[in-house]
């Protein structure tokens, strides 16, 4: 038998204020990204932003700046332009619908590159009206999402539970918003259903480990064991199965990232970073935050 | 138990022949199957997304505000002429959505009402003022924007896009969707154009004319206008022709002054196609009015002969020849100076019928045939490559019982193509990360239930025990993970948007036959295997 684990026996609660109060800054700094994102200090897509955005390829590579000089030449303004991870192609981005806008950047690309042969792969133009209205169900979607779980898991076990679980997730949802806005990454369409995504992976794994406290409670005795021992030994119990789940999920994960097409680069980008903290949290979050709450209640029944 | 294992073993091998039926035709080899398969058993398969099989997904809005305008403009101008015919002098003007008409008299009120029930009328002083009520505007709402479908589907017919979508979003919204369209920005221009032809009489009488510049730069129109609105008479307007200058390419406006009045419009047409003028070898494009239209234009050149006649489309004059003498049989043509490609354009435009409002578009998402394919390509190869990852990895750590997970994987996505064939369901980019996903997903029940076995062995359980008390210990946790996995899911398909909704698709998909795969799959393999004949150890 291939174990990457033994029985274990860590005592994960022992640390749970450091990892709260670590958990707590990044849920912080998630808000400050919320903030930015709506004062449009952030990499947000066309599709909330609304404005132009062009695929283009070339056949040989290309540099931002020569880009950018034919852009400026070409009076087109305020043009955002980014490299994607697979080779020879960029991305222009407008944020203002321009008249024309999309012929001009077209032409004078042909003229001034035209060793390079650009191709415009794709074309994404979005009215603000269609943006907002994409904002608006984003919000609502993650809103959705969190209601529906809360109920779920308050039905199936009980509300401190629920409570735990929804800080858990919360948290993973904010610490990926967080990064990919420190990193400057495109906020869309896409990486919002990445978000949700890692929303029901992460609140797998805390069922999981739920699940297992919740079989404990019934089968110790009262007064036997401590609330935080039993959810110590729950969580070892389970340790392996979170362990190897996250491994086969980060495969998947990775192989989207390397192989995926630029498309899905950014998507896979947050489902690991979404598996790895999802992973943490429903160790280090999620069992706390119900301890924290419900210390005296839970065992007494 | 031995008859609940064939069973079982009789469901899975079911299923998975028909998931193969169902995807069949999504590979090569649906083209070898005899015609009586093609015709009774599943042909359709897997739709590919606009994104991985290129295409546009547009959405206009119509502009209802000036639907409700050109409404009550049509009452009021066809009221100045029938007031006309009845010698009343009338004056009929528009000011916002009210009509006001003068000259305020009980034969007058009679004649409007007849012709315009819906019309409320009130006196005002020296007028007659004409409201139409919200509910018939909110009619005219919704013919605009049906009428406006109906003519966007006329004209994709003419484009020749194979499989448009085409359909009504919200109240006022168009959603078009054409696959795999070769020139995008063609389909746009002619798609959005309002083309409404009209017929006006130039005024030859003003001396305004006069004073007019005869050439303004492109881009100035608009201050041109607003300079001289106040001196034009008020059943005048001024309309401007393209005029291109050949060597320098640069564009140029010439204005002229035209009365208000419309004498026919693009509605009467019967025909409209390219014909090449062959003394100067440029195209042009002939119309053919229907027998009322033909009657009407009749009428307006015996009664306008020797004057010029303005043709003007969405606000643009094209030209304005005079009239030599009475036209019977209703042919006409519109030259101007265009190139062979804009006037077959222009033909089609004409003939699928005007536009009931002008069309802005609002969304335009076109993808690439080559980026599509490219797509298309990543996304398998991150599949197979998660999928041979996961694969090994099982063998590697759990042995045999990694085997039989891996058999339950496969069986997963083969299940999971199956289902969105049979299903119809629309396959996008996303939708294949869903897949990949899945893949990396999939193995998490049997996970489970093997770390459950495991722990049961460690009690010292037999092989048997361990295996029955592992599946029954884990399948509650099994299926509160899978729930709340689909609540996420079936909110991204409520939110999403197409390529997202295909995520959402194969995503709880992938979940539900996991379900399936995990609980039925891998047990009735390892009843198979170990549950005969008590072994003494378990691989796993």
């Amino acid at each position: 038998m291939i174990q990457i684990l033994g029985k274990t026996n860590i005592d994960f609660l022992g640390k749970k204020y450091y990892t709260l109060g670590l958990s707590f800054l990044i849920f912080l700094l998630g808000i400050f990204a919320i903030f930015q994102i709506n004062a449009g200090n952030a990499n947000l897509g066309v599709d909330f932003a609304g404005g132009l955005s062009l695929q283009v390829r070339f056949s040989q590579p290309v540099s931002l700046t020569e880009v950018r000089e034919v852009l400026d030449k070409s009076g087109v303004k305020d043009a955002d332009i980014q490299e994607l991870p697979t080779e020879k192609k960029i991305l222009i981005k407008l944020k203002k619908q321009q008249e024309g806008a999309q012929d001009i950047i077209e032409k004078s690309l042909k003229e001034n590159l035209a060793a390079k042969e650009p191709i415009i792969e794709s074309i994404t133009e979005i009215g603000p009206k269609i943006g907002e209205r994409t904002k608006r169900d984003a919000i609502l979607a993650i809103l959705a999402a969190t209601v529906g779980i809360l109920i779920y898991i308050a039905v199936r076990f009980r509300f401190h539970f629920s409570i735990g679980a929804t800080v858990a997730t919360f948290h993973d949802v904010m610490a990926v918003l967080a990064i990919f806005y420190l990193l400057d990454k495109e906020i869309n369409l896409i990486f919002i259903s990445a978000l949700l995504t890692i929303a029901g992976y992460s609140l797998t794994d805390t069922v999981v480990v739920f699940d297992r406290i919740r079989e404990n409670i019934g089968k110790v005795a009262k007064g036997a064991m401590t609330l935080e021992a039993l959810m110590n030994k729950s969580i070892n119990e389970v340790l392996s199965r979170t362990i190897v789940t996250s491994l086969t999920t980060l495969m998947a994960a990775f192989a989207l990232f390397f192989f995926g097409g630029e498309v899905l680069h950014d998507f896979a980008f947050a489902m690991i970073l979404g598996i790895v903290i999802g992973t943490y949290s429903s160790i280090f979050i999620a069992s706390p935050v119900v301890l924290l709450l419900g210390k005296n209640s839970l065992l007494k029944k | 138990m031995r008859k609940g294992i064939y069973f079982r073993i009789g469901l899975i091998i079911s299923t998975v022949i028909l998931a193969v039926i169902f995807f069949l035709p999504n590979t090569p080899l649906f083209n070898y199957m005899p015609d009586w398969w093609k015709k009774n058993l599943p042909n359709k398969g897997v739709v590919l997304g606009l994104d991985l099989r290129g295409g546009s997904h547009l959405i206009f809005e119509v502009d209802l505000k000036r639907a409700r305008q050109i409404t009550i403009e049509r009452i009021g101008l066809h009221l100045q002429s029938l007031l006309e015919k009845k010698n009343f002098k009338p004056s009929v003007k528009v000011e916002g959505e009210r009509i006001f008409i003068q000259p305020v008299s009980d034969e007058v009120k009679r004649l409007v009402r007849e012709n315009y029930p819906d019309l409320n009328l009130t006196e005002q002083g020296q007028n007659i003022v004409g409201e139409l009520p919200e509910s018939a505007f909110k009619r005219v709402e919704t013919t605009s924007v049906d009428q406006a479908i109906e003519v966007i589907r006329n004209r994709i017919d003419q484009l020749g896009v194979a499989e448009p979508v085409i359909h009504k979003q919200g109240e006022n919204e168009i959603v078009v969707q054409l696959p795999g369209v070769k020139d995008p920005k063609k389909a746009l221009e002619i798609i959005g154009k309002t083309a409404q032809l009209e017929f006006k009489l130039l005024d030859e009488e003003t001396t305004l004319w006069r004073e007019l510049p005869s050439l303004i730069k492109q881009g100035e129109e608009e201050a041109f206008l607003n300079q001289w609105k106040a001196k034009l008479s008020e059943n005048n307007e001024i309309v401007f022709q393209k005029i291109i200058n050949k060597d320098t390419g640069v564009i140029y406006k010439r204005p002229y002054i035209v009365k208000k009045e419309v004498l026919l419009t693009g509605d009467l047409l019967a025909e409209a196609h390219v014909s090449i003028d062959q003394r100067f070898n440029e195209p042009y494009v002939s119309l053919r009015f229907n027998d009322a239209g033909a009657k009407i234009f009749e009428e307006i050149t015996a009664k306008y002969v020797k004057r010029r006649l303005a043709i003007i489309l969405d606000g643009n004059l094209y030209s304005a020849p005079v009239i030599q003498e009475r036209i019977e049989g209703g042919n006409a043509q519109i030259s101007g100076s265009f190139t062979l490609e804009e006037a077959k354009d222009l033909a089609i435009v004409l003939r699928a019928g005007a536009l009931p409002a002008p069309v802005k578009l609002i969304q335009n998402v076109t993808v690439g045939p080559t980026l599509g394919k490219d797509s298309i390509e990543a996304g398998k190869m991150a599949v197979i490559i998660a999928s041979i990852l996961v694969v090994l990895f099982m063998i590697v750590y759990y042995r045999l019982s990694g085997l039989i997970a891996d058999f339950a994987l496969i069986l997963n996505i083969l299940l999971l193509i199956g289902a969105l064939a049979a299903l119809n369901a629309t396959l996008t980019l996303p939708g294949i990360a869903g897949i990949a996903l899945a893949v990396g997903m999939a193995v998490d029940s049997n996970i489970l239930m093997f770390e459950r076995i495991r722990e049961e062995i460690r009690l010292g359980k037999t092989p048997k025990a361990a295996i029955e008390s592992g599946y029954k210990k884990a399948f509650w946790t099994i299926f509160d993970s899978h729930v709340t996995t689909l609540i996420t899911a079936a909110v991204l398909f409520h939110f999403g948007s197409g390529p997202i909704k295909g995520f959402a698709v194969t995503l709880s998909l992938g979940v539900a036959i996991n379900l399936f795969t995990a609980l039925i799959g891998t047990k009735t393999v390892f009843d198979f295997i170990y549950i005969g004949k008590e072994r003494k150890s378990l691989s796993i």
